[in-house]
């Protein structure tokens, strides 16, 4: 609530955000059995390094002197995004092969390779 | 008459010492880190999709409120409208009774949770540690940044100041965005052939085709009933 009274929005801020969702996409990459909650646990990832790569490039979250990464964030920011969908698309394409071939989505039952 | 009244009691609102900014930002914030944690929390997967797509929409107005308003926007349109219509087109193709909500063991749980709570104190700590961070924006309402970006892009920085330390040879992301194109294109074509239609190894796709075969053998083609008999030999194996 002091941040409606005193307006400091600040780097940091951003950052903490990031960091709960990055620890949320980390928790759900260990932790979820179906392969679609895996994806979504990596999504939740790479959401929370954009926005610290948005936050250091912002003009508007920086102090004196120019953002740390200036408009080479929003570049990263961007290819980021780029890959993300390219990455979702190639996953979902594996997980409905497994699916077809094994009826499951179940990453427990992934274990053809074992030894 | 009630136009007026409704005036004069705006007017009695201390609406102008309200940081906007400040009051948004919080509100994005809470939606994107609750339903980030709500994906965790949540077995069913339809849900969990459901909390993703609220959690990265609000992430799109955090991009925005930080003044790249571009990104946000393609955060909004890829992310949120791309992407995630994907994953909910793969939660509903696979969604089995069985699959939908697929549960945890509780030892698993307590594990990545304190794995969970040991990552977040390392990045929080690191992420309040250094005074510059923590120091105010001077919220300076910059320009847009779309053209400085599609330069960018295309190789020439037009940002860049006019310092000595800025007349280094041109930075431009020309060279990277070639190949994310290319990249994509590749990407899109594999995932296309990984995800084709194949013809299911389940006995009642033989059933299926030995039906046809004996129903109509004039019809069938000699590549059909050669099809139709490897699929025996495969499944037979």
């Amino acid at each position: 609530m002091m941040l409606i009274a005193t307006g400091t929005v600040s780097v940091a801020h951003y950052l903490v955000v990031g960091a709960i969702m990055f620890t949320a996409g980390i928790v759900c990459m260990a932790v979820k059995r179906n392969a679609l909650g895996v994806l979504m646990g990596i999504e939740l990832v790479l959401n929370g390094a954009n926005l610290n790569f948005v936050a250091f490039g912002s003009s508007y979250l920086a102090g004196e002197g120019r953002p740390p990464l200036g408009l080479d964030g929003e570049v990263m920011a961007l290819f980021v995004i780029l890959l993300a969908a390219a990455e979702a698309a190639v996953a979902l394409a594996i997980t409905l092969n497994f699916y077809n071939n094994h009826a499951t989505v179940d990453v427990d039952r992934a274990d053809d390779l074992r030894g | 008459m009630t136009e007026c009244l409704f005036s004069a009691m705006l007017a009695q609102l201390p609406l102008a010492a309200v940081d906007w900014h400040g009051l948004f930002f919080l509100l994005f914030a809470a939606i994107a880190c609750g339903a980030a944690v709500m994906v965790v929390l949540t077995d069913n997967v339809v849900r969990m999709a459901l909390h993703l797509v609220l959690s990265l929409g609000a992430t799109a107005g955090l991009f925005f409120l930080a003044g790249s308003e571009f990104v946000g926007a393609m955060q909004l349109m890829i992310y949120v409208g791309g992407t995630l219509v994907l994953l909910v087109f793969g939660v509903m193709l696979t969604a089995q009774t069985q699959l939908v909500a697929l549960k945890t063991p509780a030892g698993d749980k307590v594990l990545a949770g304190i794995l969970g709570a040991a990552l977040f104190a390392v990045l929080v700590q690191s992420a309040v540690s250094i005074e510059a961070w923590r120091r105010p924006g001077l919220a300076e309402v910059a320009a847009p940044t779309a053209t400085p970006l599609g330069m960018a892009l295309v190789g020439v920085r037009v940002d860049a100041g006019d310092s000595e330390s800025d007349r280094r040879p041109p930075s431009g992301y020309l060279l990277p965005f070639e190949i994310v194109s290319v990249h994509l294109l590749v990407v899109l074509v594999g995932a296309a052939y990984l995800a084709r239609a194949k013809r299911r190894r389940t006995p009642r796709t033989v059933e299926l085709v030995a039906s046809v075969e004996s129903s109509q053998p004039s019809r069938v083609d000699a590549g059909a009933s050669e099809s139709a008999s490897s699929v025996l030999v495969e499944t037979g194996r």
